[in-house]
């Protein structure tokens, strides 16, 4: 389906797939698209990878959304902001905007992310989920006019209900119609189109009785269409995307694409960790980190498990293989640029020489930046992963340390911080609970007290799920509240 | 021999299996069709045997198979789940099994009355409390063929109190459970909310306008039991709880209060009687306050009378359902197919039990050469009628996939 060869120009000769449109001249005369048929172009790897990229930002939005409750409209804002920074998608009024570049990129992504997320049903139900969401955003969003195109563009199997039945049913179906005042509501019925759609088609109408109901059909007014639109939308996806997962086998043959594409559902399944997978994500609090920083922050913004392997590495100047690559995926996240984690782990691993540095390590670091092999963009472990049985040594602190060992560890690690001995019956309790993340997330809001995080805070109002979610919110807190006395501190200075 | 031993105990029930469990006609109804197909060798058993024990995943390759494990392993019960994308026995081997198809089922239980019904309580069930289920099946059944436009309807007994609707449709079994989810929405009117504090009613109307058209249809179809039931055999308000519980409708106050001064002076007054002075009432309104009162009427006669369904039984396609023909294990009662025509004569105490059965298996001698057979065995019991309802009903479902293979646009709707 995808050739990662080089650039070509844009095949001219695949118009078809488009829908068919007499009065534009554009590839993609609309806006809305149902995804039937493959983006049949060339693109390179990169633009393969980043426009999925991309488009994921857009739907963990949307996830997120759903996860914390919003209202649609809340929803839809939220989406919409998300969407105008990595998945512009400009109206047909936009006449100076590059329409088709938006719509291929829009084309493309969509079909990366069917590969990466058809492999298994839970994926796929979220992706159904989270894409129809997209769908319904732009559909409520679409100028009247380019909705309306769209719609003649595409049969969907609707058998309009001819004014000799609308009246036969008129009692039945009058009583369904929605409409402001009696008068009003008469004559818009009077002006009202009907379709029959088998009743499956139309199952979030059946349920809240707004159709009339007759032996499996499903009177529906052209004010509701909206609901068949996107019950179509849905089912297709889902058939496409089982298709998709049968032929997958076949896509093995390229060995670059499906790391990218394990790498792209695996930021999926992480769900709100799905923000500290990227090198540019929003983790990295916008200035550049500096190797000689990372001792300074570690002590202020790390949590327990990446400060004891921080603390192990600067002890013993040496870090075993999944020790490196677990704190090296985490600096990376964090926001080290590939030639300041060169430079933090030359420095760190300062009893070998530059030779054997070269030969075993360099490789390794930019390997875990994905410049090197599989050029896989490898995100950092989150807690779960952490806390997975078989991460021994470099496992989750709360759960591997044994009690006493845990408890002068806490304190000596965070007493600058202001946790105190009495602090520790609480964590403590949490922790013999089973509940690791509540009382790493516990420990957070006390050595953040003093940035004004209260007991029940948590991180930004969650619990930690991410190594990279903790330190990123730390760094965040501190330049809000710290931020400004800091500078006028420098500022006053000699 | 059959006299002679308690009427549950497992040697009676492996009687049962082995001499009257109508196997064949089980696997016709589930199956569609002579040769097995998917839809009865990736089909679910599950088995509750002694001791609460709950065997899962069970599949079967023909009836005998199903016949001979049910035989071996003697449950109490046994139950129906949906058909899988592989067979269920090998899960632990294959890659996944997914719920595929499954009847729509629908399950009324006389406890969701529990809050209304004055006459029994909780496992119990007579004659007076049964009406509700033989509305509530007119109504069902009424609304799945007028409406859905289904046509393969299956009424089972369920041995006590309740019964069983299984819908065979081709469209029907393959509903997804958002689908289901959306029929049990369009369906449900009365839905419990708690335990204690019985049933609330929810999702009636639009605001202030009319019923919506099925349940209008169904108004008219609960009238006459309205009358009969609640207001004459239960006389559900003849109690001040009752009536309290009656006057939580009314969305006017003064009406309330007035209707509160009399009944209060004489608390056990016949509710057909309340009734009247509710609706001189509504009649003494002008036409613009007497509006909500007549929907609040309505309400009313729905909220006591409309099916109450298990929603959760209907929603997925891999809830188990106990299957037909088997023992209720409290009762001793057979789950037998019922004719939806004559629900309203239909008496629950006149089911055959399974001691019953077993005693007319004695009584009737085998003739002299002649083989027993489980179908010469069933003829010779009360549970023949029922066989045959199951047996016709399976033949209807296999002619019509046959028409179906024959002629596939038939269906293609
Ligand atoms: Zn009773």
């Amino acid at each position: 389906m995808f050739k990662s060869t080089e650039r070509k120009p844009f095949q001219q000769q695949d118009t078809a797939i488009y829908q068919a449109s007499t009065s534009s001249h554009l590839q993609y005369p609309h806006r809305l698209n149902f995804y039937d048929k493959p983006p049949l172009f060339d693109v390179t790897i990169e633009e393969f990878e980043t426009c999925a990229l991309e488009r994921l930002r857009v739907l963990a939005e949307i996830e997120s959304s759903a996860a914390r409750n919003r209202t649609w409209e809340e929803s839809k804002t939220a989406i919409r902001a998300q969407a105008e920074k990595h998945l512009v998608l400009k109206q047909n009024s936009a006449k100076y905007d590059d329409l088709d570049g938006q719509r291929r990129k829009d084309h493309l992504s969509h079909f990366v992310l069917r590969l990466a997320f058809c492999r298994s049903e839970d994926l796929r139900r979220r992706f159904v989920k989270a894409e129809s969401t997209l769908f319904k955003v732009r559909y409520e969003d679409d100028i009247l006019t380019d909705r309306e195109a769209f719609l003649n563009s595409r049969n969907f199997n609707t058998i309009p209900v001819l004014p000799d039945e609308k009246k036969k049913y008129e009692s039945q179906l009058y009583s369904l119609y929605y409409g402001k005042n009696e008068t009003e509501r008469k004559a818009a019925f009077e002006r009202e189109k009907y379709f029959k759609v088998k009743w499956t088609r139309v199952p979030d109408l059946v349920e809240k009785r707004r159709v009339f109901l007759n032996r499996g059909w499903a009177y529906v007014p052209s004010q509701e269409q909206s609901s068949i639109i996107f019950g179509e939308y849905e089912n297709q996806l889902e058939k496409a995307l089982e298709l998709t997962a049968r032929l997958l086998p076949r896509l093995d043959e390229d060995t670059r694409l499906i790391p990218i594409l394990n790498n792209l559902s695996q930021g999926f399944i992480a769900g709100s960790s799905s923000e500290w997978m990227g090198e540019n994500g929003e983790g990295t609090c916008g200035e550049e980190i500096r190797a000689e920083m990372i001792d300074d922050m570690s002590k202020r913004h790390f949590p327990m498990c990446m400060k004891t392997l921080h603390d192990r590495l600067q002890r013993d100047n040496h870090l075993k293989h999944f020790g490196r690559l677990q704190y090296g995926l985490f600096l990376k996240v964090l926001g080290l640029s590939i030639e300041e984690a060169v430079a933090f782990w030359r420095k760190s691993f300062s009893r070998i020489t530059d030779d054997k540095f070269n030969k075993e390590y360099r490789y390794n670091i930019r390997h875990s930046y994905g410049l090197e092999g599989k050029r896989a963009n490898y995100p950092a472990k989150n807690c779960l992963q952490i806390m997975a049985p078989g991460s021994g040594e470099y496992g989750c602190p709360y759960k591997t340390y044994n009690p006493d060992n845990l408890q002068s560890a806490l304190l000596s690690t965070y007493s600058h911080q202001g946790l105190k001995a009495a602090d520790l019956p609480d964590i403590m309790q949490l922790v013999n609970a089973n509940s690791f993340h509540t009382a790493c997330t516990r420990v957070f809001e006390i050595t953040h007290s003093s940035c004004g995080v209260k007991k029940g805070d948590g991180v930004n109002g969650e619990h930690v799920t991410h190594p990279n979610q903790y330190a990123a919110h730390s760094r965040e807190l501190y330049k809000a509240t710290k931020g400004a006395a800091e500078s006028e501190d420098v500022a006053m200075g000699p | 021999m059959a006299s002679t031993m308690d009427a549950l105990s497992p040697e009676a029930m492996l009687t049962f299996y082995r001499r009257l469990y109508p196997f064949k006609s089980v696997y016709g109804w589930l199956n569609h069709d002579h040769m097995p197909t998917r839809q009865w060798t990736h089909r679910e058993f599950a088995f509750t045997l002694a001791g609460d024990v709950y065997v899962r995943y069970k599949s079967y390759n023909n009836a005998d198979e199903l016949k001979a494990d049910v035989c071996k392993l003697n449950p109490s019960r046994f139950e129906i789940g949906p058909v899988y994308s592989a067979r269920p026995r090998d899960k632990k081997t294959v890659r996944q099994l997914t719920p595929l198809q499954r009847e729509l089922v629908f399950d009324i239980d006389m406890t969701d009355y529990d809050p209304i019904r004055t006459c029994c309580s909780e496992a119990n069930i007579c004659k007076k409390c049964w009406k509700w289920i033989s509305a509530a099946v007119k109504v069902l059944d009424e609304s799945v063929r007028e409406h859905y436009g289904y046509e393969q309807l299956l009424w089972v007994y369920s041995g006590r109190r309740g019964i069983h609707l299984w819908i065979s449709d081709p469209e029907a079994l393959d509903l997804t459970d958002a689908q289901r989810k959306a029929v049990v929405g369009w369906m449900n009117v009365v839905v419990a909310s708690g335990q204690n504090e019985g049933m609330k009613k929810v999702n009636l109307r639009a605001g202030t306008k009319a019923l919506p058209p099925p349940l209008q249809a169904a108004l008219d179809t609960l009238l006459p039991y309205f009358t009969s039931i609640v207001l004459e055999e239960q006389d559900c308000f003849g109690s001040e709880k009752g009536y309290e519980a009656l006057l939580e409708f009314i969305p006017d106050v003064k009406v309330a209060d007035s209707l509160r001064k009399t009944w209060s002076a004489d608390p056990t007054k016949p509710s057909a009687s309340k009734w009247l002075d509710l609706k001189a009432e509504v009649k003494a309104k002008d036409r613009s306050q007497r509006a909500p009162l007549m929907h609040a009427m309505e309400d009313i006669i729905l909220h006591y009378t409309y099916p109450r369904i298990d929603a959760e039984v209907s929603k997925h396609r891999n809830h188990l359902l106990k299957a037909p023909f088997c023992i209720h294990p409290k009762t001793g009662r057979v789950c037998v197919p019922v004719d939806p025509r004559g629900i309203d004569s239909f008496d629950p105490e006149r089911v055959p039990t399974i001691g019953q059965l077993l005693g007319e298996l004695d009584e009737g001698m085998v003739v002299e050469g002649e083989e027993s057979s489980p179908d010469s065995d069933v003829q010779r019991t009360s549970l023949a009628p029922y066989v045959e309802m199951m047996n016709k009903y399976a033949t209807s479902l296999m002619d019509l996939k046959r028409k179906a293979k024959q002629d596939p646009d038939t269906l293609a709707w």
